[in-house]
């Protein structure tokens, strides 16, 4: 779930008509010296990171000048704390406390519906508190298609023990914050504390909203760069990945980096699942064996080739993988030599070498496995595809039976490189091109000319090649049908192309950002 | 017997025209299913797979007669606005396969669904198969698959996550054990027809001996198929395997349902709640077919 900032929250709560404190957010020193003037007022400096109790450790400073202002932003901008840096301060006047109180609203599993809590008891320990003193804390669902009534809030109050002019006003703030919850579809809108100021007035001091990831596309006013909740700021490789996602909405792709830093011989797998139960069973097989896992992949739901490979191309720039395990729930409904061709690319691209073992079970498994291990003596790297009747544990048992074959044989002999023969004999004339949704696709016909399979034709999952007069393959529909989804990536005029016929088919597809992030990492990726 | 699905059920597709949806409307078609109808605003008159399109729900139940089911192929963000549609036409039963649907559109459709009786599967779920007779939604991918994967038999099927429920029921065939009907609930946190629901579905047909369930970190569906079976509502032998255990806590996994939040949802939690109240949870997932097999034999 998307997260908000404190400040980001705020201004969503003010928008729906609850008071917050004056102030604003600053990630400079001089900004913060510049707020805290503005409000001519003591103030206080907030880390903004997603923690819980921040002034415990000392993340929420008081300050009485606008030079003290500066001189806690100052201390607390760059600080680290857990795994997040800070890089924004809320910068806010300070407000008189009478009284705290909590209020929240949370997207119930369980009845299918908002649940809206109000506690006449708030700040710190709020969860100890409602365990404590069931009491003091009270609870209603909503009706979503009514929402939030005013009755129903005054009662929700009431329950509490709350009377008189306290109970309206609580109550109305309640119908104001299920309202922002609804409008920014937020799975979970907490204020804590709800703070009754010395002058009667009830403004929201801390606020915490997630955002439902779903929903996030219908929110741009929100700003959230990147719908997926992190326990740290998302690393360069998920941000990469995460754009690739967000731009192919052909299956699901998601990504997170588990490790950074790691050495080779360290024991860390480049992990690629498919399917959340199935990935999660596999990694468990993985971590059976004894290796950690560097990456968290799950390509499913049927994505084009051209995504499996763009996800294989992301895992491999993680770091130094001792091997890259495959694997999902090894039945899958979805064709899988789809999958085969899009590691193939990336793993041929990369010379992998280190050992690759991929569970391809599912419809279409036995093409997918000659597919895969038609790698075998084009890279370094042992490949090993099994099916849906090899089990988890058999497959990583496997990786592991291959990483210490490598290891022992790594001494003497280097494995020998086959590298591609590339474009022997082209010219820029033979070179036939056209560009696919997220990519180009190249057709080398001094190759094809020579080629006696023409496999590309068959193979095509849209048939969208024919040969023309000089027997060559170019496409049947028009280059814009091609570009706007007719070639759905399938990757079989490269793949099955450099496997069974002449090897002129190439397709480029650019992952905007790797590049530049990981010169070191050796490739031999092909440019248009 | 089977729950949810069988080949006398009068099937819609809405989103029929679209690319998956005209894929699993001749999955469906090909391996037993009543496929009647299929919805398409503005493709009325025409036909996939020999299944006639029409623009709106209400037409095609005009057209065709009663609707019993409807299954959505439709894009996430239009979702909500057709399953409202044939919730009101007065369909009783929808799976919603796709994935990313909004979270309130899902509380939308969940509320409208209650006041008029219906029930929905997913948001994103791969289906529903009773073997041998009907499939809703894409399980098996290939109806040719899905006739050699799946085989009938008397062990009820309910998972959280899509690929397990297809690997489950192979690997319980393979040992000779087949299934009364396949439930792929959904992978979201919030679900219309989560495992307790599946589970009463389960304990009212009679062909249904034991149920083997794929259960997840997150959300409290497993602990409240152990509260069933507490309270005696649900009294056939359940086998169980909870994924997720490498999950640390507050890291999220491609399911949304996967999230552990605070104490309930927790791999420990899950497991020691089922294994009081007398459920069979094993460690290793390729240990269910093996354990499906000595509950059988015991009961038989």
């Amino acid at each position: 779930m998307a997260r908000l900032h404190e400040y980001q929250g705020k201004q969503q709560l003010s928008q729906g008509g609850i008071m917050i404190p004056r102030g604003a957010a600053a990630n400079t020193a001089e900004a913060a010296y510049a707020i805290a003037a503005e409000i001519g007022r003591p103030v206080m400096v907030k880390a903004q990171v997603w923690v819980t109790g921040r002034a415990g450790i000392g993340a929420i400073r008081k300050a009485a000048t606008p030079e003290e202002a500066a001189l806690a932003a100052e201390a607390l901008l760059g600080q680290r704390i857990k795994n997040l840096t800070i890089s924004e301060v809320l910068v806010e006047e300070q407000i008189q406390i009478a009284h705290e109180f909590y209020a929240g609203v949370i997207v119930d599993d369980r009845a299918q519906a908002p649940l809206v809590i109000f506690s006449s008891v708030g700040g710190t320990g709020i969860e100890e508190i409602a365990v404590a003193h069931p009491d003091k804390v009270a609870r209603s669902h909503v009706n979503i298609e009514r929402g939030l009534l005013d009755y129903q809030a005054r009662d929700l109050v009431r329950r509490t023990g709350i009377g008189g002019k306290l109970q309206s006003q609580l109550s109305e703030l309640l119908v104001k914050l299920y309202q922002v919850a609804r409008t920014c579809e937020a799975r979970s809108a907490e204020i804590n504390p709800l703070v009754l100021t010395t002058e009667d007035k009830l403004v929201a001091a801390d606020c915490r909203i997630t955002v439902d990831d779903y929903a996030v596309f219908r929110h741009p006013e929100l700003g959230i760069e990147i719908a997926r909740e992190y326990d740290r700021p998302p690393t360069a490789l998920e941000k990469i990945a995460y754009a690739i996602e967000a731009q192919d909405y052909r299956g699901t792709f998601y990504f997170i980096q588990m490790a950074e830093d790691f050495a080779h011989g360290e024991g860390y797998i480049g992990f690629h699942g498919a399917g959340g139960g199935g990935s999660m069973m596999s990694m468990d097989a993985l971590l059976r064996q004894g290796f950690k896992v560097a990456t968290f992949v799950d390509t499913s739901g049927n994505p084009p080739a051209s995504k499996v490979y763009r996800a294989a191309k992301i895992v491999l720039a993680v770091g130094p993988i001792d091997g890259y395990f495959g694997s999902g729930s090894g039945v899958a409904s979805q064709e899988q030599f789809y999958s085969a061709r899009g590691l193939f690319k990336a793993f041929l691209e990369a010379q992998l070498d280190v050992p690759i073992v991929v569970r391809l079970g599912g419809n279409g498994e036995d093409r997918a496995v000659e597919i895969l291990e038609g790698l075998n003596g084009r890279i370094p790297a042992p490949v090993e595809g099994y099916k849906k009747d090899d089990s988890p544990d058999f497959c990583a048992q496997r990786l592991a039976t291959l990483i210490s074959e490598k290891a022992e044989r790594r001494e003497g002999e280097k494995a020998e490189r086959q590298a591609r023969d590339e474009d022997a004999g082209s010219s820029p004339e033979s070179l036939y091109t056209f560009a696919s949704p997220t990519g180009t696709v190249t057709l080398n016909h001094a190759l094809c000319a020579t080629c006696t399979s023409k496999v590309c034709i068959e193979a095509c999952a849209r048939h969208i090649l024919s040969l023309n007069a000089e027997g060559l393959p170019v496409l049947n529909i028009t280059p814009e049908e091609a570009k706007k989804g007719r070639c759905v990536e399938c990757l079989a005029c490269e793949v099955d192309c450099l496997l069974y016929g002449a090897g002129g088919g190439r397709v480029n597809l650019p992952i905007e950002g790797l590049a530049s992030l990981q010169p070191q990492v050796k490739s031999q990726q092909v440019e248009g | 017997m089977a729950i949810l699905i069988d080949q006398t059920k009068r099937v819609l597709v809405q989103g029929i025209t679209g690319r998956e949806g005209m894929a699993r409307a001749k999955l469906m078609t090909e391996y037993g299913t009543q496929v009647i109808a299929g919805v398409t605003p503005g493709r009325g008159g025409e036909h996939v797979e020999g299944v006639p399109v029409y623009d709106t729900v209400l037409e095609a139940w005009e057209q065709v007669g009663p609707i019993n089911v409807s299954v959505l192929f439709i894009p996430a963000p239009l979702v909500r606005s057709a399953a409202l549609e044939a919730i009101d036409a007065g369909v009783k039963l929808l799976v919603i396969v796709p994935d990313r649907v909004p979270i309130y559109d899902v509380l939308s459709i969940a509320a409208r669904a209650k006041t008029t009786g219906a029930r929905f599967i997913g948001p994103n779920t791969l289906g529903v198969l009773s073997p041998g007779k009907a499939v809703l939604g894409m399980m098996g991918g290939r109806a040719a698959s899905a006739k050699s994967w799946f085989i009938p038999g008397p062990v009820g099927i309910s998972s959280r996550s899509g690929g397990i429920t297809s690997s489950m029921a192979y690997y319980l065939a393979r040992e000779g054990i087949g299934a009364t009907t396949l439930v792929h609930v959904g992978g979201d946190a919030v679900v219309g027809l989560p495992h307790p629901e599946v589970m009463l579905e389960f304990e009212r047909d009679p062909e249904t001996k034991a149920v083997v369930m794929f259960g997840e970190i997150g959300t409290s569906q497993e602990e409240r198929v152990a509260d069933l079976i507490e309270a005696g509502a649900f009294t056939k032998p359940l086998i169980a395997y909870i994924g997720g255990k490498a999950a640390k806590q507050g890291t999220r996994f491609s399911h949304a349902g996967a999230i552990v939040e605070g104490g309930r949802g927790t791999h420990e939690g899950k497991v020691e709640r089922l294994r009081a109240v007398g459920a069979t949870v094993v460690d290793s997932f390729m240990e269910l077919p093996q354990a499906t097999k000595d509950v059988l034999a015991k009961i038989s």
